[in-house]
């Protein structure tokens, strides 16, 4: 019982927010309907067992991205009355695109529902739902071993991403005197200094 | 009311993430010129996908699914930040965000 009232919160609270991502008229409260979309998200995954995506979906989706989102909002200023000009011309098109969206879904599902297409069952034995072991421990012990290149290749998009970013967004400021720091590297003790026989009474050159 | 047997099946989890992948869809439609929200529509799309993906995988009893919905969330979170990165040097140079001029690229 208490599965089915969670699942029927849980879903319902996630599809009005992500209506109230859409809808809301202040970007902002679009990324703050965003975090609660992602929350109630993340219920959905604990209520069927997959906890590690759904602590994964908290940390990088409301740790990093929703704050970057929230970032970028508030950091640009951005007018938003004048890019909702166009709303409620797109709103027909749209609205119709969705209702036949919906329409192709639910049908599919209801077919899948009704059995008519024979899947394959997953072959046994190749990464099978274990009840004894722990959800992050079987992802950690398949990650690590038949997914291993692949996990990889995660970090190395994470990397690019990153240096892309940071590539797009630097900005050489002039006017400021930065540090080079292969002269500094370069210089030699004989070129910055220099023992003078100093005789009394006469001023340093410098 | 007595329940035997599990109330909550599959189809529960696909209606669920389809209206949210159609909601995403509906907002990058609706908000046609504010890149920021259509940036979060796309996050949108991507949790609907990550949901179907973690509700076959438990259903099917294949834990495959989950991992495939971890290398859709890297590459979600660096969609996020090479496309707002992009939004603020587009910023930078225009001053708006509106994306139905985009065409005038100058560099």
């Amino acid at each position: 019982m208490i599965q089915l009232v969670s699942f029927y919160i849980f879903a319902s609270i996630v599809i009005a927010s992500a209506a109230m991502v859409i809808f809301a008229r202040n970007p902002v409260h679009s990324v703050l309907w965003l975090i609660v979309a992602f929350f109630n998200a993340a219920g959905l995954m604990v209520l069927i067992g997959a906890e590690f995506i759904a602590m994964l979906l908290v940390i990088v989706y409301v740790g990093a991205v929703a704050v970057l989102f929230l970032f970028v909002v508030m950091m640009l200023d951005i007018d938003f009355a004048e890019l909702r000009a166009g709303f409620v011309k797109n709103v027909p098109l749209g609205l119709l695109l969705a209702v036949v969206l919906v329409a192709e879904l639910v049908l599919g599902i209801g077919a899948y529902q009704a059995g008519a297409v024979k899947l394959g069952t997953p072959e046994a034995g190749v990464a099978t739902l274990s009840a004894t072991v722990p959800n992050i421990e079987a992802i950690g012990a398949l990650l690590y071993s038949k997914y291993v290149f692949l996990f990889e290749t995660a970090g190395l998009i994470l990397l690019v991403a990153m240096v892309g970013a940071i590539v797009l967004t630097h900005r050489r400021s002039h006017g400021t005197r930065g540090q080079n720091i292969s002269s500094q590297v370069q210089r030699r003790p004989q070129d910055a200094t220099r023992n003078v026989n100093q005789p009394v009474g006469q001023g340093i050159e410098l | 009311m007595d329940w035997s047997g599990p109330v909550i099946g599959i189809e529960h989890y696909l209606v669920v993430s389809s209206i949210l992948f159609v909601m995403g869809v509906l907002g990058i439609f609706l908000n046609r010129k504010n890149v920021i929200i259509i940036l979060m529509a796309i996050e949108l799309i991507l949790l609907a996908v990550n949901i179907n993906l973690v509700a076959f995988s438990v259903f099917l009893g294949d834990l495959t699914g989950q991992i495939f919905a971890m290398f859709v969330l890297t590459v979600a979170a660096g969609e996020a930040a090479i496309g707002l990165a992009i939004l603020v040097i587009y910023f930078r140079g225009r001053g708006t965000i509106a994306v139905d001029d985009v065409n005038r690229m100058k560099g």
